[in-house]
């Protein structure tokens, strides 16, 4: 074993504990292991999916137990593994890239992590309870009303996903208030990291969106443990009232979940091209038109509906409008690349698969945004293709991206690069043999969310040629699972700074001690650690 | 005390622990929007029920020592009076007390969360209002304890924290009290 201290270098002897740790970094990894943890259960709940749907008539699982697994896979990949993740290296880095000593309340932290993880086990327990809800993500009324809906499912749903939610709200007010209250001298706003300006943004809209669904979650408690009925059209209640509220927080979650990872390729960009970030202000900028308009976009979701025709074509227009900011960034980042010394590390080909495979999932987003397509493909497989492509092409790959540029900082040492290749080109291709098939099934008429097919839809083959992609990324993640364990072990010593690194976190132990820095750091532009490294050609902003 | 004793007080720009109860508070607005917005939503299916249930003129009263508490709550802060706390504290029981007085009342009536569309969105909505309101008399007495042993030990930002957050729950109900009680009126 080693004697590189893992995750924090505290002073010899000293020792914490997970349980009470309120270091910031710490909770961090607790977070960061919870997203592992459950990124494990979703994609095994995924493979089940998969199996069941390889052939047509297939009898592995009922019914029933089909409808709990995708809607328990939905839930865990979206609020139990993608946020904790993306909480947990905001929660790790931003401090760090900031110059400060640890988060604006450390102990708030601490209980945000908690009531986090909590929600999670309060969703999984229902297992035990009786059954998992089988709703879908979103648990539409009165699907589930209590009329519709009568285990305990869909109960633990709503308690689990408020103690989540109201984990994620607290830590949320934690990072924004760090961000704007605790940078060190010369840090200006306009000078942090993008990570950090992607954080900070994320920060609003999780305040924004997340109370939206707390809300829903009461009135749909209510209706089912207290007999109401805002929900239930037989006493007067209206179903899409759930819809408007659960989407007004469900879009703004879309970038709750990208603009972080879209953060972490800001980061890892410049440092293999070699450059700062192209229009490091169009970066930032276009991320706030993006959380702005992100509020104005939901009843996308509910062109189905039947709104209307004015209101369907304004959520039309608005969905569209929000391509522009986002086809900004992906500008800025092959602007950044063009011309640099592109140095193709792990970390590096996953920033770059995220761009090809988002640049995808954001096209079948604005086609999607086209209401007589989405007419034709809503709730259809093509859907499915486009939010993982999104989701997984996008956010994971971003993810994977963070993960080997910022592994050598919290362990000290390097995860393996040959590892890595292997992952990341296993990670592509079975990514993409699974859900690119998944558009032409959507496009032919396949619905989403259906346990089994007949052999005469002839939708048997692509599905095969999709569940044999999904095994793939199943060995993906078993290589990136070795990659990490084997290097926590005997990975190849990192020291400070392995990268060549632009910012802040570079210029600590890896890991940092407690406090971080040894000196609170003092910057005078928007690259301090190169600032330092190159005193001749410093960064005039 | 006077203002040289009791220093600067804390400004939202500067300090962590201001800034956070404000987005605390920012973050609750959301939530509350969204349930008065349904109340909103559902208000002209309750409205018969609502005129011939609520007693506007009665619950005017008991709204009175609400909004009242918030000037107390002021002078608290301003002067970190354990007195005017108490007096906020008294106030804001008295809400409660109203509040429940009626709760009584319109159950015994037949009229509670289950019985139809008022009721559901009604209980819900004056409900969650007064678990906050009863969540910041919680963080009242925690303040007053705190006061009440080594009073300079109590940072001045814990009054502005609570002031703040318990002029917020007053404000909440302003909007409740218009749209809910006020409503029945026009």
């Amino acid at each position: 074993m080693t004697a590189i201290p893992l995750w924090v270098r505290r002073p010899a002897g000293e020792r914490v504990g997970w349980l009470r740790t309120v270091d910031h970094k710490e909770i961090g990894v607790l977070y960061i292991g919870m997203g592992v943890a459950f990124f494990a259960v979703g994609g095994v709940e995924a493979l089940l999916l998969r199996a069941q749907l390889a052939t047509p008539e297939a009898g592995l699982v009922d019914p029933e137990t089909f409808n709990q697994a995708f809607t328990v896979h939905g839930v865990t990949m979206i609020l139990l593994a993608v946020v904790p993740l993306l909480v947990g290296f905001a929660n790790y880095m931003v401090p760090l890239m900031i110059g400060a000593p640890d988060v604006a309340f450390p102990r708030l932290n601490a209980l945000s992590f908690w009531l986090s993880l909590v929600g999670g086990i309060v969703l999984y327990f229902s297992f035990l309870a009786g059954g998992a809800p089988d709703t879908g993500w979103f648990s539409y009324a009165p699907l589930a009303e209590r009329a519709f809906a009568p285990g305990t499912g869909v109960d633990y749903y709503i308690l689990g996903l408020a103690v989540n939610g109201a984990g994620t709200i607290i830590g949320a007010i934690n990072l924004a208030v760090t961000i704007l209250l605790m940078r060190c001298p010369g840090m200006a706003i306009s000078r942090v990291p993008l990570f950090v300006w992607m954080t900070l943004v994320t920060s609003v809209l999780i305040l924004g969106a997340y109370p939206a669904l707390t809300a829903a979650l009461v009135m749909l408690l209510v209706d089912r443990q207290l007999g109401g009925h805002f929900f239930d059209p037989s006493g007067g209640g209206q179903a899409v009232l759930w819809q408007h509220l659960f989407w007004f927080f469900g879009h703004p979650e879309v970038y709750i979940m990208v603009l972080p990872a879209m953060g972490m390729i800001s980061e890892v960009i410049p440092v293999f091209s070699r450059k700062p970030i192209f229009g490091y202000a169009f970066v930032a900028g276009s991320s706030v038109a993006i959380a702005f308009l992100s509020f104005g976009v939901w009843a996308h979701h509910m062109f189905a509906v039947g709104l209307g025709d004015t209101e369907n074509a304004i959520f039309s227009a608005t969905s569209m409008l929000i391509a522009i900011p986002t086809g900004v960034k992906i500008f800025n980042w092959i602007a950044t690349m063009i011309g640099g010394r592109l140095r193709m590390t792990t970390a590096m080909l996953f920033a770059v698969g995220f761009i090809a495979m988002f640049v995808i999932g954001g096209l079948s987003g604005v086609a999607l945004a086209v209401v007589p397509i989405d007419l034709a493909v809503t709730d259809s497989y093509f859907v499915v293709a486009h939010l993982h492509y999104v989701l997984f092409g996008g956010t994971m790959l971003g993810i994977f991206a963070g993960a080997y540029y910022w592994f050598p900082k919290m362990t000290g040492r390097l995860l393996s690069e040959g590892l890595g290749r292997w992952h990341f080109w296993l990670t592509f291709a079975g990514f993409n043999l699974t859900f690119l098939p998944q558009h032409w099934l959507g496009a032919v008429g396949m619905p989403r969310r259906v346990f089994t097919y007949a052999a005469s839809t002839g939708w048997g083959p692509l599905n095969l040629i999709s569940t044999i992609g999904a095994a793939i990324l199943a060995v993906a993640m078993v290589v990136f699972f070795v990659n990490l364990v084997r290097s926590l072990r005997s990975g190849e010593i990192a020291g400070d700074d392995p990268w060549d690194a632009f910012t802040l976190e570079w210029s600590t132990t890896s890991p940092p001690p407690p406090e971080n820095f040894a000196r609170i750091p003092a910057v005078t532009g928007r690259r301090p650690l190169w600032d330092r490294k190159h005193p001749e050609a410093r960064d005039q902003r | 005390m006077s203002a040289a004793v009791l220093g600067r007080r804390p400004k939202i720009g500067q300090d962590r622990t201001l800034l956070g109860v404000v987005i605390f508070i920012a973050s609750e607005s959301v939530f509350f929007l969204a349930i008065v917005l349904a109340y909103v939503a559902y208000r002209e299916a309750g409205l018969a029920t609502a005129k011939a249930n609520l007693d506007v003129v009665r619950t005017a009263i008991f709204s009175i020592a609400l909004f009242a508490s918030s000037g107390t709550m002021a002078m608290a802060a301003s002067a970190r009076s354990g007195a005017w706390l108490a007096a906020t504290m008294i106030l804001g029981a008295i809400f409660l007390i109203g509040q429940g007085t009626e709760y009584a009342r319109l159950l015994n009536e037949g009229v509670g969360p289950g019985s139809a569309l008022f009721g559901t969105t009604f209980f819900t909505l004056t409900g969650l209002h007064g678990i906050h309101v009863l969540a910041g008399l919680v963080a009242l007495a925690a303040l007053f304890t705190a006061n009440l042993g080594r009073a300079r030990a109590v940072h001045a930002v814990a009054w502005e924290a609570v002031g703040f957050y318990w002029h917020f729950v007053d404000a909440v109900w302003v909007v409740v009290f218009s749209v809910v009680y006020l409503g029945t009126l026009v």
